[in-house]
């Protein structure tokens, strides 16, 4: 299962590719199923072509119905989804033209690898000899050549979800939607697949929406996550935008740990956290947190350094007393559970020490620090 | 309840038995549990299995072995006209319990488990109404000046089923649609809706995803259900007796008449083999392909147990 | 994923999460809905099940002495004649204690039967269990022709015991499903449980297994006293002019005399079995309640 080591090996296959990328634009997406809040409310979002976009989210926050509403398997209670510019907004499945892949694969049960991987080509009234050609080449390309007439049955769970994605894109679809494809293998297959995923997405350079709760599935595959929450997008960028510089606490949280100090006021040139003065730089206050009422300041656990001795906390940093309330050897580094701050108002916050560091004992009084700009302001 | 409830829960998996057996239980030699089944068997075995083997046995002329009697139910003319309208009635009966038990099932598939129980508590209403009523009412439905005529009658239309076979196959595809319903409800409950949303999105109108997945995803369940329907609709006796005409009787009557006008026992005991074989027959393939017909017995017994 | 359904579920289920009113714009149908001609085929059906067997019920207070539809005026005539006529409360009575008798003795060797299939495996068992079952499958006239006539014999036609014993026959297949599934329910290890606890397994089963299976066996016990009370096929080969059952009356009322008292009779019957089939559903779901803490 080296996905990369053979991936050199199999040439683009044209007819899947046929379509470069389509863009995929839904504008004010409202799913209402009148129950107390719209499971989707009021999306907009432009995925663009090629581009490989994650719907990020917990459960039920909407980013499964986007995805549906998206494929036409849901109705829209009002907004507007468009392919390319043409609206498709009432368009039924059928006519969408989007390849889907499911996390329980719904394969066919009562037919071959083949013709489950030809049903799509066979619905288009493809010639015999070039649905013949195209099914082999497109085994191919998810590595499973002369399965042919094996029933779904017999093969495993990743098999399985290769021919389901075999059968997704042999069409050449203007895009390629996967809903929690891998939710259903063990982490080993998961890791496997999602090279292949990644692999096949280079390969045919079309556009791929994917839905997932996993953060670091998400981190590792998307050009750009979109992060729902409560049937909003809480916000889209990069992996690397959202995780160094999130605009709300929300974000902040799901995307990895963090230390969090509540803030009573807007920060200005300055911020207090009890008895604590810190100083800001203006950029790492994001914008939602310029114009919100309530705030926090997050610091990701590898940017809290400790020192054991006040003298040896360098200056110009943030500096927070705080007491070691756990650590953990995890082989590269060593995690410290630490409560920030003095009495009533500590918070519990984390961080990371390079495994060589000075042990420290549990209950030890130490000072936590970090850099000026590797913290953030976020909007709560 | 007689005629169709009997044939409820098929045999059930003897190798259910194997699931509950326990570890103490295995050790000990004569095993005690084998008494436990001692009065059940002799009950069935003097009641039932005594009298079918005197009657297959007198059949065939025992002690002195003959095939006239069966060779008689090819050869008297009647037999085989009866039996063939039986065969057509059944069929007829299968096609409209189909037609019916068919998007019955499948919509119980598709609502809310409450809606399902209520649908399931309908389904079940036939196995308890009793069939003397039951067959009561469908005579003041389907006669001279009944209902359906009366309706009919406004178009103009002179519509009597009573005393025909229509009328037969109407009143038994009422009481025999459970068995078409369950074993349907039970294969089409088993299906991915996902399929066909998987389908729709390969291209698929709801109508292809339907024919091309749907459909051969359920037909196991089908033919177990169209298998059972006929063979129940072969044994029928009251209804036939009471709706139809002696002129246009089926097999039951038949085998009736046989038995206690004309008192030709070893006639009735080789028509009642024949009858025997070829529903036992059907129900063992029904069994073999369906696999859910066990399961009818199981839903009739536990009543309204909500399905989930 | 079939959110449209659940959702609608959620929806049927709890009303009071749904907003007082503006947020739904259109009605929701959704694509995987099912179609409203669909919904009308189902609700067809649905009156065919229970329809046609409610027409017995205006019938039964017809004062007209034929079975004309629909019934002439009003009266209780029918009930009166049916409490009154000799021959048809003899043929209630002996249609309840044939019930009574079959069911009881169905019930005994029914449930010593599941239980001991239920500690058996091997060929035999199987094939035991097939013996049992097979007047599931047994068209009902050929069991009635074949009994009939070996009955003749032993002198059981026209007799209590005659009617006992085939009804008691045909009810053991239902308790032994019941009670079967009802012990398919049932965690071995409770028995090993209460050994260890010190119960000797004549008490295990009184205390344990039985209280735990006594719903299949109500249920089962249920089954055969119906199944038996409505028998007719069975029924109208063994009776004789001195000993008869309901079902029969009724057969002959339709038949040979026209006698509009079976319109009171069915009415009376299908609402006294309908009681006695939800009884145990009642029942079971009290039962649960009570367990519940």
């Amino acid at each position: 299962m080296s996905a990369t080591s053979t991936s050199t090996a199999v040439p683009p296959v044209a007819p899947v590719a046929s379509r470069a990328g389509t863009q995929i634009r839904l504008s004010d997406v409202v799913k209402d199923y009148g129950l107390a809040v719209p499971a989707v409310d009021g999306v907009s979002l432009t995925i663009e072509p090629g581009e490989f976009m994650t719907l990020l989210g917990p459960s039920g926050s909407g980013k499964t119905t986007t995805l549906n509403l998206i494929a036409g398997f849901e109705t829209l209670t009002s907004g507007r989804i468009s392919l390319d510019g043409d609206d498709v907004s009432t368009l039924p499945p059928h006519k969408r033209d989007l390849g889907m892949l499911f996390q329980n694969y719904a394969l066919f049960p009562h037919m071959t690898v083949a013709q489950n991987v030809a049903y799509p080509l066979r619905e288009r009234k493809v010639p015999k000899a070039e649905i013949r050609r195209r099914v082999a080449e497109v085994l191919e390309l998810v590595q499973l050549p002369g399965r042919d007439d094996d029933v779904p049955s017999q093969l495993s769970g990743g098999q399985q979800q290769r021919v389901a994605l075999a059968r997704a894109i042999v069409f050449g679809p203007k895009a390629l939607l996967l809903d929690e494809p891998l939710g259903a293998l063990d982490r080993n297959l998961r890791g496997a697949l999602q090279a292949e995923i990644q692999r096949i997405h280079r390969e045919v350079g079309s556009t791929f929406v994917f839905v997932t709760h996993d953060q670091e599935e998400a981190m590792s595959l998307s050009d750009r996550i979109a992060l729902f929450n409560n049937g909003r997008i809480e916000q889209v960028g990069t992996p690397e935008t959202l995780y160094k510089a999130p605009e709300t606490l929300f974000t902040a949280g799901f995307l990895g740990d963090s230390t969090v100090f509540e803030l009573a006021q807007a920060p200005g040139s300055e911020i207090t956290w009890g008895d604590r003065r810190w100083a800001v730089a203006p950029h790492t206050v994001s914008e939602r947190a310029r114009a919100a009422e309530a705030t926090a300041l997050v610091v990701r656990p590898e940017d809290v350094h400790i020192a054991q001795r006040d003298d040896a906390v360098p200056p110009g940093v943030n500096v927070v007393p705080a007491t070691v309330t756990d650590v953990h050897y995890l082989g590269s580094y060593r995690s410290v559970a630490l409560a920030l701050g003095t009495g009533d108002g500590a918070v519990l916050g984390q961080a990371r020490l390079d495994a060589a560091e000075t042990q420290l004992a549990v209950g030890q009084s130490v000072q936590a620090w970090w850099r000026v700009e590797r913290q953030r302001v976020v909007s709560r | 309840m007689t005629d169709l409830a009997r044939s409820g829960p098929a045999r059930t998996d003897p190798g259910g038995a194997a699931s509950g057996r326990t570890g103490a239980a295995g050790r000990r030699p004569p095993r005690p549990h084998w008494l436990l089944l001692l009065p059940a068997l002799a009950l069935i075995g003097v009641v039932l299995l005594l009298p079918l083997a005197q009657s297959f046995l007198r059949s065939v002329g025992a002690p002195d072995l003959t095939d006239e009697h069966y060779r008689s139910l090819f050869t008297d003319g009647v037999t085989m006209r009866v039996l063939l309208r039986t065969a057509k009635t059944a069929l007829l009966v299968t096609v409209i319990a189909f037609a019916l038990g068919y998007p019955y099932a499948y919509v119980m598939t598709r609502v809310g488990p409450r809606m399902r129980a209520v649908l399931l508590v309908i389904v079940l209403v036939p196995f308890w109404t009793s069939v003397m009523a039951r067959n009561f009412a469908w005579i003041l439905i389907l006669q001279r000046g009944g209902p359906v005529d009366q309706f009919f009658g406004l178009f103009g239309l002179d519509v009597v089923l009573y005393g025909t076979v229509t009328g037969v196959a109407i009143a038994m595809s009422q009481v025999l649609l459970p068995f078409m319903v369950l074993p349907l409800f039970s294969a089409l409950s088993g299906i991915d809706r996902r399929l066909l949303l998987a389908a729709r999105g390969l291209g698929s109108s709801p109508v292809v995803a339907f024919w091309k997945i749907y459909w051969p995803l359920s037909r196991a369940g089908v033919t177990a259900g169209l298998i059972l329907v006929f063979t129940l609709s072969l044994g029928f006796y009251v209804t036939p007796a009471l709706l139809g005409t002696p002129q246009e009787s089926l097999i039951a009557q038949l085998l009736a008449q046989r038995t206690t006008q004309l008192l030709d026992f070893q006639g009735a005991g080789a028509l009642g083999v024949l009858v025997l074989a070829v529903t036992l027959a059907l129900v063992v393939w029904a069994n073999r392909i369906g696999g859910t017909v066990s399961a009818i017995g199981v839903v009739a017994t536990t009543g309204t147990k909500e399905q989930r | 994923m079939t959110t449209t359904t659940r959702a609608a579920e959620l929806d049927r289920l709890d009303p009071e999460a749904r907003p007082a009113a503006p947020r739904r714009r259109r009605r929701d149908r959704g694509v995987d809905a099912v179609p409203w001609w669909l919904r009308l085929v189902v609700a067809v059906v649905a009156l065919y099940f229970v329809l046609p067997t409610l027409f017995v019920i205006p019938m039964s207070f017809s004062s007209s002495t034929t079975f004309s539809f629909p019934p002439e005026g009003f009266s209780l005539d029918l009930y009166r004649n049916f409490f009154t006529d000799p021959v048809w409360l003899t043929s209630l009575r002996n249609s309840v204690f044939v019930a009574a008798v079959a069911a009881t003795l169905a019930t005994v060797v029914g449930t010593a039967a599941a239980v001991g299939l239920h500690h058996l495996t091997g060929r035999l068992a199987g094939l035991a269990r097939t013996v049992l079952m097979i007047s599931l499958v047994t068209p009902g006239i050929v069991v009635a022709v074949v009994v009939y006539i070996s009955f003749l014999k032993w002198h059981l036609v026209g007799s209590f015991a005659g009617y006992v014993l085939a009804h008691a026959a045909l009810g053991t297949p239902f308790v032994l499903v019941s009670v079967t599934s009802a012990l398919s329910g049932f965690d071995p290890k409770l028995l090993r449980a209460s050994a260890s606890l010190g119960a000797s397994p004549l008490r295990t089963f009184a205390r344990v297994t039985m209280p735990l299976i006594s719903r299949g066996i109500v249920t089962g016990a249920v089954f055969a006293f119906v199944t038996s009370f409505d028998e007719v096929v069975i029924a109208l080969f063994l009776r004789s002019p001195t000993f008869q059952t309901l079902p029969v009356q009724m057969f002959n009322s339709v038949t040979f005399e026209v006698d509009p008292t079976i319109a009171a009779t069915s009415s009376l019957v299908v609402t006294v079995v309908t009681v006695v089939c939800l009884l145990p559903l009642l029942l079971g779901s009290r039962g649960k309640k009570r367990q519940e803490p």
